[in-house]
């Protein structure tokens, strides 16, 4: 198979997973059980109220037929109103979602700042001290909980010695780019743990490999050796692992935008949680894995570029 | 006879493992002469490879090496890194055995043999990218010049070593370091290879040595050869004397597990008993409990490499009988 | 018998110490976690108090040790209904093959597609908050871990010669499965069973921090945090101290995961 075979084929089984995707979401919000119609009213549900809310709600059709309206509506980009602030949910996660983009790309950004060169070092100085200090210190991170590493990067940076502001969001790119950068150091610490565990442990095996041995013999310079043949290789199973891991990125800055008070959508998803806004967390849960899915055809695709023998 | 362009002295090699240090070469000395071809053959485990990736520094942080190997009259193990790495793949050029793994996946076949032609010539782009075609055409690859932009999964084996002895040559190296160029292939083209190797090591003049557990092999290729046991070297001498007179029990058992007179590219056919383990120093001969010519003293007193015959040495302390018998 | 490593003792060791909590809060505990004592509000550490005392003058540390009994249940309530979920699927869907492995496979890639967390927020929001609603999110989604790899070992064994001898004599399908099978592939599932339990103290106590996990007054780290959360500038303590166990906690359940997979020689 060719690399354009191989490319038009894995863009297409984004279809199906689409679909599934959106049959899940359906198949969870119906067959879960609780009357959402009775939870949203409450005590005050008259029989009247309840009828007209399950009418809005189209709940009153045969599963067939809103499955049928449901997928149209997806596809004419109609996720329904929020209940509780009356507006599209398509507008509010328009909104909210530029703010959750950028929080976990700086994230990622910053995790692999930190892990990668220190993954080097741990893996170049493997077992000695420099290696036993940086492992224990991830360690940590592993075993950290986001919104701990959130509330104690506000209490140092933020009430402390007030570097960073305690939560909100910006108007300017730069302001942003401020207000975002606690959230984000919090999201990448244990991430940065999970990437730099990873990467020295690839580090050390191709350090190993044969390939390394044998551009040494070749008397090219140490640092081509070390970037264009250990870096490079190690890096590729580095790549598929933050694309297999924007999911969890996505779940961290739900508890971190809590923390930080960031109006991203994972905020948005634990108020409407609180306020029973179904549409909006059917309609979040939806959007959040068709864009992990996207994401793992982007990692596929990246992949296929930095390594040759994937599309074989 | 001239100086020799490499020679090694008392070589050895310890690796530090979990289970206390092992001694892969112990007190190993050779030379290469100019246009030569050395081959070192031994059972796996004999410290051959170790050997050949010592003498150009390809040795991991866990061995630890000593010894001289002078090359042109400078000790390559006290060179500074930067001298080094010219005589790397400039001086002194290695292939080794598996070329899927020797290769880096990752990168185009051109781009492995381009890197060295930056690291030791001066060329342009242009110029190097003729002259990685010329070398792909030099080893027998067809369609050089698409060639270059494949990567090495799209090589067949054969083909996958013939590139890498296109890497090898990049730089006009004065010596050649095989680790077991042609373990890996199919029969067939075993031969084709070693005929290739032999044709442009006298074409370009080179020196090579060549390591392998093949006695085929050494029969075929070498002007020399460097019998190992347990990292330790038991007999030197022309491939015609060694052969004809061994004067190591070692070689001589050796040579008489091939099955047959002449059967050249036989696999060994192991002498009964294990080789020894090389984690603790072993006080005598290492060969004695496995050898039928066993004196009382070979297990106690180590035999040292001594010449019994023009140009050919052995640590055997019954070598004398041994030439006795052959002259007999 | 190879020795125990120094991560696994200390592994050991910190899980030892929240087993003990657990188990016996009240004897640990220098006060009693509910006593107002309007004499020591928001009091920062001290000897009296070392983990210092919240806006009720309740004690940190004594609020932290009680609270230990409900993140013990979580690590193992929220690993065992997966688990056992997951082995019986993957058990199943690898001896039989087939359509059930088709099925199964595409379940899988859908359920990674979800983000693990708010695949569970979602459910969590469904069903409502809660302790127990949040054991019946956390199976629904990480049952297909335990799957997957329970699937994969299954399918190692099934080639084994004694799935052959047994068959060969006959025996049922159920008793080679459990009798033969299962105690064979499960090693590598119960490893992954502990490093899990470090995950699911970390998820539980941020579920409880949102509001969605453990209810106050149920006492749960995430939630004396949350509880912190509205004084940290004031009393970072109330927050940051029971954060610092937790952390303790996963590192307790991480280190002895790591160590028995290396003990027990389970590649991951």
């Amino acid at each position: 198979m060719n690399r354009g075979t191989w490319l038009v084929s894995r863009l297409l089984q984004i279809i199906p997973t689409f679909i599934l995707i959106g049959l899940a979401v359906f198949v969870l919000a119906r067959l879960l059980p609780g009357n959402v119609v009775e939870a949203l009213l409450g005590d005050r549900g008259t029989d009247e109220a309840v009828a007209r809310l399950t009418a809005q709600l189209g709940l009153d059709r045969s599963i067939p037929v809103q499955l049928l309206q449901y997928f149209r509506a997806i596809l004419e980009g109609d996720l329904g109103d929020s209940l509780a602030l009356r507006i599209k949910v398509t507008t509010l996660i328009a909104d909210r979602l530029p703010v959750t983009g950028m929080l976990t790309l700086m994230a990622i950004i910053i995790a692999l700042g930190m892990a990668v060169p220190l993954a080097f070092v741990a893996a170049l100085n493997a077992n000695r001290w420099p290696d036993l200090l940086i492992r224990w210190v991830f360690q940590l991170g592993l075993s950290s909980p986001v919104f701990y590493v959130g509330l104690l990067l506000l209490t140092v940076f933020a009430a402390g010695l007030r570097w960073f502001p305690v939560g909100g969001y910006g108007d300017t790119f730069g302001e942003k780019l401020y207000h975002l950068f606690l959230p984000a150091v919090a999201l990448a610490f244990s991430f940065s743990a999970v990437v730099m565990r990873n990467l020295r442990a690839s580090i050390l095996a191709v350090l190993n490999a044969e390939y390394v041995d044998f551009a040494r013999a070749k008397g090219i310079a140490a640092r081509l050796v070390l970037f264009r043949h250990v870096l490079r290789n190690a890096l590729i199973a580095t790549v598929t692992l933050v694309g297999l891991h924007i999911g969890s990125l996505l779940g961290g800055a739900v508890v971190t935008e809590s923390v930080f008070a960031v109006p991203g959508v994972g905020r948005l998803m634990v108020d409407s949680i609180f306020s029973r806004d179904y549409p909006v967390i059917q309609a979040l849960t939806l959007v959040l894995a068709l864009l992990v899915s996207l994401a793992f055809l982007v990692t596929d695709i990246v992949q296929m570029w930095l390594d040759p023998r994937v599309s074989r | 006879m001239s100086a020799p362009l490499l020679e090694i002295s008392d070589l050895k090699v310890t690796f530090a493992t979990p289970r206390g240090a092992v001694h892969a070469v112990d007190g190993v000395s050779f030379s290469v002469g100019r246009g030569e071809v050395l081959g070192i053959v031994g059972e796996s485990g004999s410290g051959k490879s170790v050997t050949l990736r010592a003498i150009p520094r390809l040795l991991h942080a866990n061995a630890t090496v000593s010894g001289q190997a002078t090359w042109q009259g400078q000790d390559l193990f006290a060179m500074d890194a930067e001298t080094l790495r010219r005589v790397r793949g400039g001086k002194i050029a290695a292939i080794f055995q598996e070329p899927m793994s020797a290769l880096n996946p990752v990168l185009p076949i051109g781009q492995q043999i381009d890197e060295v032609l930056v690291a030791h010539t001066t060329l342009d782009r242009a110029a190097r990218r003729r002259r990685a075609a010329e070398l792909l055409g030099l080893v027998g690859i067809a369609s050089a010049g698409t060639r270059l932009d494949q990567y090495p999964h799209e090589f067949s084996g054969g083909m996958r070593q013939r590139a890498m002895i296109a890497i090898a040559l990049s730089a006009n190296p004065e010596l050649l370091l095989a680790d077991e160029p042609t373990t890996a292939l199919d029969v067939t083209i075993q031969d084709q290879i070693l005929k290739l190797m032999l044709r442009l090591v006298a074409e370009l003049g080179m020196s090579m040595v060549l390591v392998t557990h093949d006695l085929g092999v050494i029969a075929e290729t070498c002007d020399r050869v460097a019998v190992m046991y347990a990292g330790r070297l038991c007999e030197t001498g022309t491939v015609v004397d060694v052969f004809e007179r061994p004067l190591h029990a070692y070689t001589r058992a050796l040579l008489q597990s091939m099955p047959g007179e002449g059967a050249a590219r036989a696999q060994l056919i192991p002498i009964p008993g294990q080789p020894p383990r090389i984690d603790k120093p072993v006080p005598g001969c290492a060969f004695a409990p496995r050898c039928t010519l066993a004196e009382p003293r070979c297990g106690s007193e180590r035999p040292l490499l001594r010449a019994l015959a023009p140009a050919h040495e052995t640590a055997c302390h019954a070598g004398e009988r041994l030439l006795a018998e052959a002259g007999a | 018998m190879r020795r125990l490593s120094g991560p696994l003792i200390g592994g050991i060791v910190l899980l030892g110490a929240v087993v003990i909590c657990a188990i016996m809060p009240n004897v640990l505990a220098p006060y009693d976690p509910l006593g107002f004592d309007f004499g020591a509000l928001l009091a920062p550490p001290t000897a009296a108090h070392p983990f210092g005392t919240d806006q009720f003058g309740r004690d940190m540390l004594s609020r932290t040790i009680s609270a230990a009994r409900i993140d013990l249940q979580i690590a193992l309530f929220a690993t065992l209904f997966p688990c056992a979920l997951g082995v019986l699927i993957g058990l199943f869907v690898g001896w039989y093959g087939g359509l059930a492995d088709m099925i199964f496979g595409r379940l899988v890639d859908l359920v990674v597609t979800f983000p693990f967390l708010v695949l569970v927020i979602a459910i969590v929001a469904i069903l409502g908050p809660g302790l127990v609603n949040m054991y019946i999110a956390i199976t629904i989604v990480g049952w297909v871990a335990y799957a997957r790899l329970m699937h994969a070992e299954v399918l190692v064994q099934k080639s084994g010669e004694y799935v052959a001898a047994a068959r060969v004599l006959g025996y049922s399908t159920p008793r080679i499965l459990f009798r033969h099978i299962l105690p064979n592939a499960i090693r590598p599932v119960l490893v992954y069973l502990v490093s899990d339990m470090a995950l699911v103290i970390l998820l539980g106590s941020s579920l409880g921090y949102l509001g969605l996990g453990a209810q106050p007054p149920e006492a749960e780290w995430g939630v004396l945090i949350a509880d912190g959360k509205n004084f940290f500038d004031q009393a970072p303590w109330i927050a940051l101290c029971p954060g610092g166990v937790i952390v303790l906690a996963g590192l307790g359940f991480s280190l002895t995961g790591d160590g028995l997979a290396e003990l027990m020689d389970v590649k991951r």
